[in-house]
């Protein structure tokens, strides 16, 4: 049995059942509100979910039983004097240490929780960067949208914003430096991508199993770090297009990630009319198209960049995924078949298997 | 002192009141008032500034009201969600 928390624009939905059929929604929370995340910290059973009001803004709650209230989690502010409110929320991830996690959200801020989820505060290093007046949001805010741990290291983490770029960490947060040798930004003027600070990642993964190396979706690009994020080699050949926005690594085999591209900034839907996951298993030296059982004709889906996840690994690895059409399919082979897990649900945000 | 109407789900956050008679002579001396009263508002109407959010609306009366919006006694201030969204 898989469970999955699927943030969408109007409500969080938990959906269960068994690869290869359809599942059912057996909870809604939150509904109405726009769920941007949802997951579940696997190490204390606990729900976290990422609530960005239309009219109340952005706020955590948290929950250890679905049968359960929902609380508000306290200190997810900005301090008084900050030039604007706290806008959004976009991932939480648990850390390396007992109920450390972290929570990315706009205008590229990080925050940290101690006991579990109950309370945050703002990683003040991060928050007055000195670079900080110089950055650029994209399309949808200044998003911290990818917090990378470090398996037994809770030192060491890279984060990514867009449109920021990467920042690494090598003392749990004190300080931060800039990950961003041979990112190339082709929307910026020619003269001003050397040293510009304009890097618009839309998603960031560390291999667990091999954790110097991380994948990344570019605004136009996919590259891979084996140096921990220092530097990046693009891996993009063999993909119908560079652009997409979700992303999933395997995490026992370090070879093995997987993406969904879309056409162009211009035109964010899947190539073609067909639905496909490219997935490879030699670190991006080439890529291999997965659709069998995905839509293939005349479907034009978005998926946006939290709405897809892995579950398990290896052949029978899960792979889930939502679009904005308000479709959830699955996979329980690795990507090799798929099913139709969902369908009519409100465009999806994020999709976490619990 | 003004009174102010809440709806679910700030009236569940204020204890379950649907109507509160607070101090202020102003609408944010009035909301910052609810907020002491009852913690768990914070953050619901006004941000991090004091500013209303952007899609709250607070009514004076039957006229729309700003955080520097006048507030005598008799008053009656209404907080509401703001017509938009998708």
């Amino acid at each position: 049995m898989t469970q999955l928390l699927v943030g969408t624009k109007k409500g969080l939905f938990v959906l269960e059942g068994t690869a290869g059929k359809p599942f059912e929604v057996t909870a809604r929370a939150f509904a109405g509100e726009p769920v941007e995340f949802a997951t579940r910290d696997p190490r204390s059973g606990r729900m976290l979910v990422a609530v960005t009001s239309a009219f109340y803004g952005p706020k955590i709650f948290y929950a250890d039983d679905l049968a359960g209230e929902w609380e508000q989690a306290s200190g997810v502010e900005l301090p008084e004097d900050a030039e604007k409110p706290l806008e959004r929320l976009w991932t939480i991830e648990p850390a390396e240490d007992d109920g450390h996690l972290y929570a990315g959200g706009a205008p590229g801020v990080l925050f940290e929780s101690h006991d579990g989820g109950a309370s945050w505060e703002l990683n003040q290093a991060f928050w007055e960067q000195p670079t900080r007046p110089e950055w650029s949001p994209g399309a949808g805010g200044m998003c911290m949208h990818s917090i990378a741990t470090w398996p037994g290291d809770p030192s060491r983490v890279a984060l990514a914003i867009s449109a920021v770029g990467v920042w690494l960490t090598e003392d749990g947060g004190k300080t931060w430096r800039n990950g961003n040798k041979n990112l190339y930004p082709r929307y910026m003027p020619e003269e001003a991508r050397e040293d510009t600070l304009t890097l618009c990642v839309h998603n960031m993964h560390r291999a667990p199993a091999r954790p110097e190396r991380l994948f990344m979706q570019f605004h136009g690009g996919v590259y891979r770090s084996d140096d921990a994020g220092e530097s990046w080699v693009s891996i993009a050949d063999g993909l119908p297009s560079d652009f997409g926005f979700p992303m999933v690594v395997d995490p026992d085999d370090p070879d093995s990630a997987y993406v969904i591209p879309l056409v162009a900034d211009m035109d964010r839907t899947t190539p073609e009319g067909k639905v496909r996951v490219y997935e490879t298993r030699d670190a991006g030296a080439s890529w291999t198209a997965r659709g069998h059982g995905l839509p293939q004709d005349d479907a034009y889906l978005t998926i946006l960049r939290q709405a897809f996840c892995g579950e398990g690994s290896g052949e029978t690895m899960g792979l889930y995924f939502g679009a904005t059409s308000g479709d959830v399919f699955g996979s329980g082979d690795a990507g090799r078949t798929w099913f139709t897990a969902a369908t009519k649900l409100p465009p999806v945000h994020s999709v976490r298997a619990a | 002192m003004p009174v102010v109407r809440l709806r679910a789900p700030l009236s569940e956050l204020a204890g379950g009141n649907k109507e509160l008679e607070l101090e202020g002579s102003t609408v944010a001396e009035v909301l910052k008032a609810l907020e002491r009263e009852h913690p768990d508002v914070r953050g619901w109407i006004l941000d991090e500034h004091g500013s209303i959010r952007e899609h709250i609306n607070v009514f004076v009366n039957r006229e729309y009201g700003r955080g520097d919006t006048a507030v005598g006694a008799s008053d009656r201030l209404h907080v509401l969600p703001a017509i938009s969204g998708g």
